[in-house]
């Protein structure tokens, strides 16, 4: 049982993306301002990593500043906008909610309703001509009420075939 | 009219295709700079080779538009760059100014005996506070300041004769603009 453990323990990918320096934090608080705001905030040097998993020297400045800027007691907006003066919307891993994000953040909620109005609507239009063709039936049924001579031969066809 | 609705999403498609496609020639690495039209951050740092000098952003108005150039002895791509400075400066007489960005002072003088100086004065930002301030991320970096002191373009990496083109266009029309 041990063993199967140690062997299940071994197949679980363990990796760690994290640069390492160490930070003294005042507190535990402003421990989790920290990673949060550099899991945030994007580094402008390599672009897919966040200030928290990169090494570049560029990102390891930014990081030390956040920390000089909680020792202030300066607030996560307080420093977010700095890094934005400096680095523009692009280090913002969560954009904000402005005029030119908007289709970013509600665009996907639009499609959808559109996508459920296109649904709505196509299910609509079938139903209709299929009760259209029922009516349209049931009408001619009505109709065609046959000749009395026209009857009688159907009746005699039926039954011929009925003898076979 | 019915029947044109079923073209609609071919005609979304290729409209999404033409976005997307245009995405792709788009350069990632270029980032808009967030200080362009801002005035230049202000700063108080020393020459870099007169250590006693103390220049501030008022410092860096010469009634023209002038580059700023952000380098460092450790960047091999501002050594790439360095000669093509070298003939700004001396056959076309443009300012330069140097950010001798987290570089050492002893180091960056040997350079610019070696290689000659192509700037009117040379910023000493060792710590990078100013680079900081300008959003720098990647030295070499190009900036182009305007009559008064506000910067008005950014390049991101090697200046070659292609993209000093790009910029005397853009300082050309700086130029007129201040004249009118």
């Amino acid at each position: 049982m041990k063993r199967w453990l140690v062997l299940f323990a071994l197949l679980l990918p363990l990796q760690a993306f994290a640069a390492i320096d160490t930070y003294e934090f005042k507190d535990e608080a402003s421990r989790v301002r920290f990673q949060q705001l550099t899991d945030e905030l994007r580094c402008p040097k390599c672009q897919n990593q966040n200030l928290a998993d990169s090494n570049s020297p560029i990102a390891k400045d930014l990081r030390t500043e956040i920390h000089r800027m909680l020792g202030e007691d300066q607030s996560d907006d307080e420093i977010i906008d700095f890094m934005v003066a400096r680095y523009g919307e692009f280090v913002l891993y969560k954009p904000r909610k402005t005029a030119s994000t908007w289709v970013l953040w509600y665009g996907p909620f639009v499609l959808l309703a559109f996508g459920a109005l296109v649904i709505v609507l196509i299910s609509r239009r079938k139903r209709k001509p299929q009760a259209e063709v029922a009516d349209a039936c049931s009408e001619k049924a009505q109709d065609a009420s046959l000749s009395e001579a026209d009857a009688q031969r159907l009746n005699a066809m039926l039954k011929q075939d009925g003898d076979q | 009219m019915r029947r044109y609705i079923v073209f609609i999403p071919l005609v979304l498609f290729f409209a999404l295709g033409v976005l997307l496609w245009r995405g792709l020639q788009l350069d990632p690495t270029e980032l808009p700079s967030a200080l362009i039209d801002k005035p230049m951050p202000s700063f108080q740092l020393s020459s870099l080779q007169d250590p006693q000098r103390m220049l501030t952003e008022a410092d860096l108005k010469f009634d023209e538009p002038v580059l700023l150039n952000v380098w460092a002895t450790w960047c091999p791509s501002c050594k790439a760059e360095h000669a093509q400075l070298n003939r700004m400066a001396t056959q076309e007489g443009v300012k330069i100014i140097g950010v001798n960005y987290k570089d050492e002072r002893n180091k960056a003088n040997v350079w610019l005996e070696k290689y000659l100086n192509p700037y009117v004065i040379n910023i000493y930002d060792d710590k990078g506070s100013l680079g900081l301030d300008l959003g720098v991320y990647g030295a070499p970096e190009t900036y182009i300041l305007d009559a008064k002191g506000v910067i008005r373009y950014k390049h991101v990496g090697v200046v070659d004769e292609r993209v000093w083109q790009q910029l005397k266009g853009v300082m050309a029309s700086l130029q007129s603009e201040a004249a009118s």
